[in-house]
C-alpha cells in the first residue's frame, strides 16, 4: 500500500512547532524549580514523538538530533543525570537549533550546518561526561547502524519478558515492530510463548495471545529498549532484566514493571477541536460583516415604513428585529472563532528573561497573569513584537544589577510582570518591572539634546507629559547603546505599532519602585462600536472608546493662541481645537452651523476636541481596510460601509493630533507674520 | 452605455478574450487602451466618499460588493481640465499589480469605446517627448484604423507613489 506522504507533512509541522512550545516552556520550569517527575515525563515525550515524527517523514537531520536530546532527558529521567545549569543551557540551545532545522524542513532548504554541527558536539561532549555511562549509537535517524558504543556498553546481555495484554492490537500498537526493532539493536534469540493461545473456535483474531522471552546482545543501553516499549506502557506486562555483569542499582530498577497509564501521552484535540485555516474564517467573518449591512439596510427601510399601520408591517418589523438580534448574536459568534487566549504571545517571554538576563547579569523573574484572557489573533500577532520590546527594555533599562538593588535595600531578584484582562470592550496588557524607574530629569535632559521639547517651553519634571517624551521618535535613555536595547528606535515604534491597532500606550513610573506600561487594545480588528458625526457633506466615524464626552461649542471659551492654534477652555483646562472641517478638506465651502459639537477626545493620553457639525447615530460598524486597495492615509484608520451602502472614513484620533500638530510646525511663517 | 453592456457580458462570458485584447476608451477626444484582462468591470459614476489630504485625482473610495475600490479621476491625473460628470461617465474597475500585490482601482473615463486586437507588433514604443511631458505610463502607440490608440501601462500609472501626495504637506491650509 502505497500512501503520499508529503501530505502528512503540514499536520508533522504543526505538532513539531506545538512540541517544540512544550521542550522549550518544560525546559524553562525544570531549570529553574528542578526536575519535576510530571514536567520531565511531558518534555520527554516532546522530544521522543518529534524523534518519531521526523524519522517517520524522512527529515534524517532532525530525527538524529532529537534522538541525542531524548537520550539526554531520559538520562534526567532516570536520575541518572542532574538537571544542572550547563544542561539546561544546552537543552534550551539545542531547542534553537530544532527550531532551525524544522524550519528548514519545512522551506525544503539547508539548515545552518555549524549552529547544528556545534549544538551536536555539545549535547554529545555531555553525554560522554557526567553521571551516565556514554551511550551506543549516533542517532536513530541514521538507523539502528551505530552498534560499536564509544566505551563502557559493549557486550551487554538483556532479558526481556514481554507479555502483550489481549488488546495491545487495537492500541495501534505491534509487537513485531518492537521485535523488529530490538533485533536491530544487536543478536536477538526469542522464543514464543503460545500458552495463552485458545483453540481455534474461541480464537479473537483482533486479540494478542502471544508472549515473548527475548535475549537481547550487543552494545544495547536500557534506555533503547526503553523507548521501543514508550507506546506499548500500560498495554503489556514487561519485565527487562540485565544479565551478568549489571550495576547493582541497575538490576534493582530491572525487574520493575512499566508503570501504568500515568506515563501515557495526552490524547491529542481533546474537547473536540479541530484545525481550521485561517482564510476560511476571516471569508465568514466578512459575510457577516455584509450580513450586517444587508440588516441594517432592510432595517431603515423598515423604519421608514411607519405609518402604514397595517398588520403586515407589523410584523414585518418583527421580523426585522428577530433578523438584527440573530444577526448580531452570528457576529458575536463568529468573531469569538477568532480569538485566541494571550498567553500564545506570553509563551516566547520565560525563555526570553532567562535568557537576557544572563547575558546581562541580572536576575529576572518574570511573572504572568491572565494568560488566558482572550483576544483576536490578528490583534495578538501584532501587538506580539511590541510586548517584546517592552520586556527587552524591563529588563534591559528596568531592572537593576544584583549589587545596585542590594544597594537599594531590594531583593537581589528583579521582577518583570505581565498581566493581561479585559475591561469594557478592551483588552488591557500591563507590562511592569519593580526596577529603577524611569529617571525624568534625564529624560528631560536627553529630550532637549535631541531637541524634542520644541519651543513651548519646558515641563517641569514631575509633568506627566515628561514620560510620554520616552515615545517621541528618536529617543533612547540608555547610556550606552547595547545589542539588547538602546538603539533609539524603540518605543516609538512600540506606540506606532500599538496605534496602528487602533489601541493606546500610557507610562506610569516612580523613581526605586519601577514602571508600568499599560497597553489598551480592541479585542478586534473587524468591528467597533463608532460615533457617527457630520462634517460638512460627510460623515465620519469616531471610534467609541476614544470620545470622552461631547460639549456644546461656547465661542466664549474658545481661544486663539498666536493667531493660529486654537484652545478651548473646557472647566480647568485647556485643550487643543482641531478643525475636521479644515483638517479633512471637507465642506470648507458650507456656512458653518449656528451651534458647532466639540467631541472631546483622547488618544496616547492626549486630550484634543473635533470640532464637528452634527452628531449622528452611534452603532456598530464593520472596519473595511483602505490600505488593501489604496493606501495608508494620515489620520484615517479605515473605512465602513453604512447602512445605505455609502463608505464612512473611520478617524484614527492619534493620527488627527500627530496631522494637525505636522500642520502647525509646517506653518511657522504664517505664525510669526 | 450599451456599448458598455456588451463588452461587460463579452468579459464575464470570457469570449474571445486573449492576451493581446484591449478595452478602450475616450478622454477628451483621444482613446486610451487598457489589457482587457485587468478589466474587473464597468459601471456607471456614483457618488464617492472623498478621502482627505489626498491628490484631487484621487475622487474618492466606493463600496464594491463590500470591499472599499478607490476611484482615479484620469482626466485630472493627466491634467485634463474636468468635466461634469454625467449619464455616460463611466467608472473602469482595474485589477492593478504593484509592490507584488494586487489591488482593485476604479478610473474615471469620459467613455467606453471599442475592443482591439492589438498584438504585440503592433503596439510602437512612444517617442521620446522629453522630460516634460510625463509619459512612462504609457507602455506604447498603436493605430486601429487610421485612429491612433494610447496603451496605458495601468501599474505604472496607479501604483502607491503616484497616490500620494507629490510633497508631504497639502496644498493649501
Amino acid at each position: 500500500m502505497s500512501v503520499d506522504i508529503a501530505r502528512f507533512h503540514q499536520a508533522f509541522f504543526e505538532e513539531a512547532a506545538e512540541g517544540l512550545e512544550t521542550l522549550e516552556q518544560g525546559l524553562l520550569a525544570l531549570a529553574e524549580h528542578g526536575g519535576d517527575p510530571e514536567t520531565l515525563n511531558a518534555v520527554f515525550r516532546a522530544a521522543h514523538s518529534m524523534k518519531g515524527g521526523a524519522a517517520t517523514f524522512g527529515f534524517q537531520a532532525l530525527a538524529g538530533f532529537t534522538h541525542l536530546l531524548e537520550t539526554l532527558l531520559d538520562e534526567v529521567r532516570g536520575g541518572r543525570r542532574a538537571m544542572d545549569e550547563p544542561l539546561a543551557d544546552a537543552l534550551l540551545g539545542s531547542v534553537d537549533v530544532l527550531r532551525d532545522l524544522l524550519a528548514a524542513a519545512r522551506e525544503g532548504t539547508e539548515a545552518d550546518a555549524e549552529a547544528l554541527a556545534a549544538a551536536e558536539a555539545r549535547l554529545k561532549a555531555l553525554l560522554g561526561s557526567g553521571a551516565g555511562p556514554a551511550l551506543a549509537g549516533e542517532g536513530a535517524g541514521e538507523g539502528a547502524a551505530g552498534r560499536g558504543g564509544d566505551g563502557g556498553g559493549g557486550g551487554r546481555r538483556w532479558r526481556i519478558v514481554f507479555r502483550p495484554h489481549a488488546h495491545l492490537l487495537r492500541t495501534g500498537n505491534e509487537p513485531l515492530r518492537a521485535l523488529r526493532e530490538l533485533a536491530a539493536l544487536g543478536r536477538l534469540e526469542a522464543s514464543l510463548d503460545c500458552s495463552r493461545l485458545p483453540a481455534l473456535e474461541a480464537l479473537e483474531p483482533h486479540d494478542c495471545h502471544l508472549a515473548w522471552t527475548l535475549t537481547l546482545e550487543g552494545a544495547v543501553e536500557r534506555v533503547q529498549i526503553d523507548e521501543i516499549f514508550e507506546w506499548m506502557e500500560g498495554d503489556c506486562d514487561l519485565e527487562i532484566e540485565a544479565l551478568e555483569d549489571e550495576r547493582p542499582q541497575r538490576a534493582a530498577d530491572a525487574a520493575q514493571q512499566v508503570p501504568g497509564p500515568a506515563g501515557r501521552p495526552p490524547a491529542r484535540g481533546e474537547a473536540g477541536s479541530i484545525r481550521v485555516s485561517i482564510d476560511k474564517i476571516d471569508a465568514l467573518i466578512n459575510m457577516v460583516g455584509e450580513l450586517v449591512i444587508t440588516q441594517s439596510m432592510l432595517g431603515q427601510i423598515g423604519e421608514r415604513l411607519e405609518g402604514l399601520d397595517t398588520a403586515c408591517v407589523e410584523r414585518l418589523r418583527d421580523g426585522l428585529a428577530q433578523l438584527e438580534r440573530n444577526t448580531r448574536e452570528l457576529q458575536e459568534s463568529v468573531m469569538r472563532v477568532r480569538m485566541v487566549p494571550i498567553s500564545f504571545a506570553f509563551a516566547r517571554f520565560p525563555r526570553m528573561v532567562r535568557d537576557l538576563g544572563r547575558k546581562l547579569g541580572k536576575q529576572v523573574r518574570l511573572e504572568l497573569a491572565g494568560e488566558q484572557t482572550e483576544l483576536d489573533k490578528t490583534v495578538m500577532e501584532r501587538i506580539s513584537d511590541p510586548l517584546v520590546h517592552l520586556v527587552r527594555n524591563a529588563v534591559d533599562h528596568g531592572i537593576e544589577p544584583p549589587e545596585a538593588r542590594r544597594a537599594a535595600g531590594k531583593p537581589e531578584t528583579g521582577t518583570v510582570r505581565l498581566n493581561a484582562y479585559h475591561k469594557g470592550g478592551n483588552i488591557v496588557i500591563e507590562v511592569s518591572d519593580d526596577g529603577a524607574g524611569i529617571d525624568r530629569t534625564r529624560v528631560l535632559e536627553k529630550a532637549r539634546e535631541r531637541g524634542l521639547l520644541g519651543g513651548d517651553g519646558e515641563p517641569a519634571p514631575d509633568d506627566p507629559a515628561v514620560l510620554d517624551l520616552i515615545f517621541e521618535p528618536g529617543f533612547s535613555t540608555a547610556a550606552e547603546v547595547t545589542d539588547v536595547s538602546g538603539r533609539g528606535v524603540g518605543m516609538d515604534v512600540v506606540r506606532r505599532n500599538i496605534r496602528e491597532l487602533g489601541g493606546t500606550i500610557e507610562v506610569d513610573s516612580t523613581p526605586g519602585r519601577g514602571s508600568t506600561f499599560t497597553i489598551r487594545l480592541p479585542l478586534t480588528l473587524a468591528i467597533l462600536d463608532g460615533q457617527l458625526v457630520r462634517v460638512g457633506s460627510e460623515i465620519y466615524v469616531v471610534p467609541l472608546v476614544s470620545i470622552v464626552e461631547s460639549v456644546q461649542l461656547r465661542e466664549e471659551q474658545l481661544n486663539t493662541l498666536a493667531g493660529d492654534a486654537e484652545v478651548y477652555r473646557l472647566r480647568e483646562d485647556y485643550i487643543p481645537v482641531l478643525r475636521l472641517r479644515e483638517l479633512l478638506d471637507t465642506g470648507r465651502e458650507a456656512p458653518p452651523p449656528e451651534r458647532r459639537l466639540l467631541v472631546v477626545v483622547e488618544g496616547d493620553g492626549h486630550r484634543a476636541g473635533l470640532l464637528v457639525d452634527e452628531l449622528l447615530g452611534q452603532q456598530q460598524v464593520v472596519i473595511k481596510s483602505l490600505e488593501s486597495n489604496f493606501r495608508r492615509v494620515e489620520g484615517i484608520s479605515g473605512a465602513t460601509i453604512l447602512g445605505d451602502g455609502t463608505v464612512a472614513l473611520i478617524l484614527d484620533v492619534g493620527g488627527l493630533v500627530g496631522l494637525a500638530r505636522a500642520r502647525g510646525r509646517a506653518r511657522p511663517s504664517a505664525a510669526a507674520a | 452605455m450599451s456599448t458598455a453592456q456588451m463588452l461587460e457580458s463579452d468579459i464575464a462570458l470570457g469570449v474571445a478574450v486573449d492576451a493581446d485584447q484591449y478595452l478602450t476608451f475616450l478622454l477628451e477626444g483621444e482613446e486610451y487602451g487598457v489589457d482587457i484582462l485587468r478589466v474587473q468591470e464597468i459601471r456607471g459614476w456614483e457618488r464617492t466618499t472623498p478621502i482627505p489630504n489626498t491628490p484631487d485625482y484621487v475622487q474618492g473610495v466606493i463600496n464594491l460588493r463590500g470591499t472599499i475600490v478607490p476611484i482615479i479621476d484620469l482626466r485630472r491625473r493627466f491634467g485634463l481640465p474636468p468635466r461634469e460628470y454625467g449619464p455616460t461617465t463611466v467608472v473602469v474597475v482595474l485589477r492593478v499589480e504593484s509592490e507584488e500585490r494586487e489591488r482593485t482601482m476604479g478610473i474615471v473615463v469620459d467613455a467606453v469605446s471599442d475592443v482591439y486586437n492589438l498584438p504585440e507588433e503592433e503596439v510602437a514604443p512612444p517617442p521620446d517627448l522629453g522630460s516634460a511631458i510625463s509619459i512612462n505610463f504609457v507602455r506604447g502607440l498603436a493605430t486601429v484604423e487610421g485612429k491612433m490608440v494610447i496603451v496605458l501601462d495601468i501599474d505604472r500609472l496607479l501604483n502607491a507613489d503616484a497616490l500620494a501626495l507629490a510633497s508631504g504637506a497639502p496644498e493649501a491650509a
